[in-house]
């Protein structure tokens, strides 16, 4: 049976994150926390394969409880099993000890039920750093397929994907063997719309929370904080920019608003003869 | 003993990524900002290039033109293009045995493929899009890290990332944050050949076929000039006057993610944090109010023109010039204004 695998996250809404002018610092109430859109693209296009092979999706996610919220949402859209990892203990790990946790917890899944694909999605929207993902496939010894566009072939008897990612320049079809992992652009698939049963489902549907308790053990060095080679040193606000002059064409016309603005255009080094232009 | 400063030359069908050769001259820079730790302990700093691919002497020769002292080089026929594994592995083999301080990649595709890997498998930590990087002391009298600053949070937040306990110290860049360093006329040191071939059990996917992208030849981010548009265009159609205005000024058409999403224009034209970064020397926003997300990802420009009808558009913050107007009346003026500039030219 084909057996799909989502690690997502749940992440602030950064398009709505906004700063404190006076204390330099991020306002985080009221900001709404969702599902990352990568991994809501990611968890859509597993589910579609899962409909297609007759198999079955889980879900995983660290973070802290409220992050059920997320896991839920997964189960509307068609997953089937949801595991929180969640425990004081994971707090503050960077994106190394992150991956620790979530191939632990996969290799265990994949014990129980042995796994085929394993979907992320490219990058989350408040860290961006679309490192988690190739983490995950180097420790599990996996193959990894970045910026997935599209699955073209899950063949489950002959062991083999086939997966088109896009980079800067084109697009590439890539075959690796299974069990693979992935990392998905939007385009992989389209969010469907729940389906009643699923809905009803999602809404009593309560996820396994996994810590440090138990069901599996992990190294305790390798967790958090302590486990992470990176730490932040130190954050602020970005630079501000110096604003230059304003007109207001209402005020000065048009053409003597785009008249002086040539005139400064021109001034900037290299400007002048890179349009062949003499000042 | 040698501190080595260690970028990764990255290269597509045998042509090699400008950022590598921008990473180059990070990298010729962090090196010189130890040089008061080099005296005292009489060490070297050494910047490196380390090659990956098939026939590659060409490219490991450009790097020595931009200031490496010396560029490994990895050539096999199994890494003509690029693999996760492979690359992974005969990267990590050479970071064992040389043992860098830093190790810079660019933040393309390619690399954040390439560097999680790397970071994963030698055990060590990387800070992705760094915007910043120097060599600092995190308290007087302590030897210096990489001070890696990078924003999160969509742009809304900076931060700077240490490695303390790891080494190489990995971070990756984005193409265009840092400028290109000149080209030096002479070449002046080695290109070392690393015996190294890409064995079967390396191998775990396979590229089956390479689809061109059709229409892909806009550059955005290796542009001069940048004519971008914004939700205040109002519909796809006002694009065409901006492509009028840019080719006028030989420069490429860009574009805020509002016009993106609303399918106005393709991605490829996408500025800002989740396109490209760019740094031309004259970035013309019209239309775009300004979002964080959009500025980091031009604020670098040489000139700044924002037009915009709302005065209290943030893009006026970072503007070096601004016109509170209408768009539609500024465009066409200035495409009138350079054409009459360039022919008082020609009766000259």
């Amino acid at each position: 049976m084909f057996h799909a695998l989502v690690s997502i996250k749940q992440v602030p809404d950064t398009t709505n994150i906004r700063i404190d002018p006076e204390t330099n610092n991020l306002i985080r109430q009221g900001v709404p926390t969702i599902l990352n859109p990568y991994d809501a693209h990611a968890v859509a296009a597993a589910v579609e394969w899962k409909r297609k092979l007759n198999g079955k999706v889980t879900i995983i996610t660290m973070g802290p409880p409220a992050a059920i919220t997320s896991l839920r949402e997964c189960i509307e859209m068609g997953a089937d099993r949801a595991i929180l990892i969640s425990d004081r203990a994971f707090a503050g790990a960077d994106t190394w000890a992150t991956s620790y946790v979530l191939t632990e917890v996969i290799q265990a899944v994949h014990k129980e039920d042995p796994l085929d694909l394993i979907f992320f999605g490219k990058q989350a929207i408040d860290g961006d750093t679309a490192q988690v993902g190739p983490g995950v496939a180097v420790r599990l010894d996996l193959p990894v397929v970045t910026y997935a566009v599209k699955i073209h072939e899950v063949n489950t008897a002959e062991k083999f994907v086939v997966i088109e990612r896009k980079t800067e320049s084109r697009n590439e079809v890539i075959k690796a063997k299974l069990p693979a992992v992935m990392t998905c652009e939007k385009e992989i698939a389209d969010i469907p719309y729940a389906s009643l049963p699923d809905l009803v489902y999602s809404l009593r549907y309560e996820p396994e929370v996994w810590t440090t308790e138990g069901p599996i053990t992990f190294d305790p060095a390798q967790l958090g904080l302590k486990g992470s080679p990176t730490t932040v040193f130190r954050t602020g606000t970005p630079e501000k920019h110096k604003a230059g002059e304003v007109l207001k064409t209402a005020e000065t016309g048009v053409d003597v608003a785009v008249k002086t603005a040539f005139d400064k255009i021109l001034e900037v080094e290299g400007v002048a003869s890179m349009l062949g232009v003499q000042r | 003993m040698n501190r080595r400063f260690w970028v990764y030359i990255e290269q597509e069908d045998g042509k090699a990524h400008q950022v590598s050769w921008e990473l180059l001259g990070v990298a010729r820079r962090l090196a010189d900002e130890i040089k008061d730790e080099l005296e005292k302990t009489g060490d070297t700093a050494l910047v490196e290039g380390v090659l990956v691919g098939h026939q590659m002497d060409e490219v490991a020769r450009e790097a020595l033109h931009f200031g490496a002292d010396n560029v490994y080089v990895v050539d096999d026929p199994a890494a003509k293009h690029y693999l996760n594994k492979p690359y992974t592995e005969v990267l990590t083999h050479l970071v064992k045995k040389h043992q860098p301080e830093v190790m810079l990649v660019g933040a393309t595709t390619l690399g954040r493929d390439l560097a999680g890997a790397v970071a994963t498998s030698v055990g060590t930590g990387l800070t992705a899009d760094t915007t910043h990087l120097a060599m600092g002391s995190p308290k007087e009298g302590q030897p210096k890290l990489l001070m890696a600053t990078r924003p999160a949070f969509g742009g809304n937040v900076i931060a700077t990332i240490l490695c303390r306990n790891h080494r190489p110290q990995m971070a990756t860049v984005r193409p265009r944050v840092f400028p290109m360093p000149s080209r030096l006329a002479e070449a002046k040191s080695n290109i070392i050949h690393e015996d190294i071939t890409i064995t079967p059990d390396m191998v775990n996917a396979e590229i089956v076929e390479i689809i061109t992208k059709k229409g892909s030849d806009v550059k955005v981010d290796y542009a001069d000039v940048i004519v971008a548009g914004g939700r205040g265009l109002g519909n796809a159609k006002g694009f065409e006057l901006l492509q009028q205005l840019a080719t006028e000024l030989g420069g490429v058409v860009g574009a805020s993610r509002a016009c993106v999403d609303a399918h106005w224009i393709s991605y490829d034209h996408q500025v800002g944090q989740t396109g490209k970064t760019v740094r031309p020397k004259l970035y013309i926003a019209a239309g775009i109010s300004g979002a964080i997300q959009h500025k980091v990802g031009m604020q670098e420009s040489d000139f700044i023109l924002a037009i915009n009808r709302d005065p209290n558009a943030p893009i006026f913050e970072i503007a070096s010039m601004g016109i509170v107007g209408d768009l539609y009346e500024v465009i066409p003026s200035m495409i009138n204004q350079i054409r009459a500039l360039k022919e008082a030219q020609h009766v000259h």
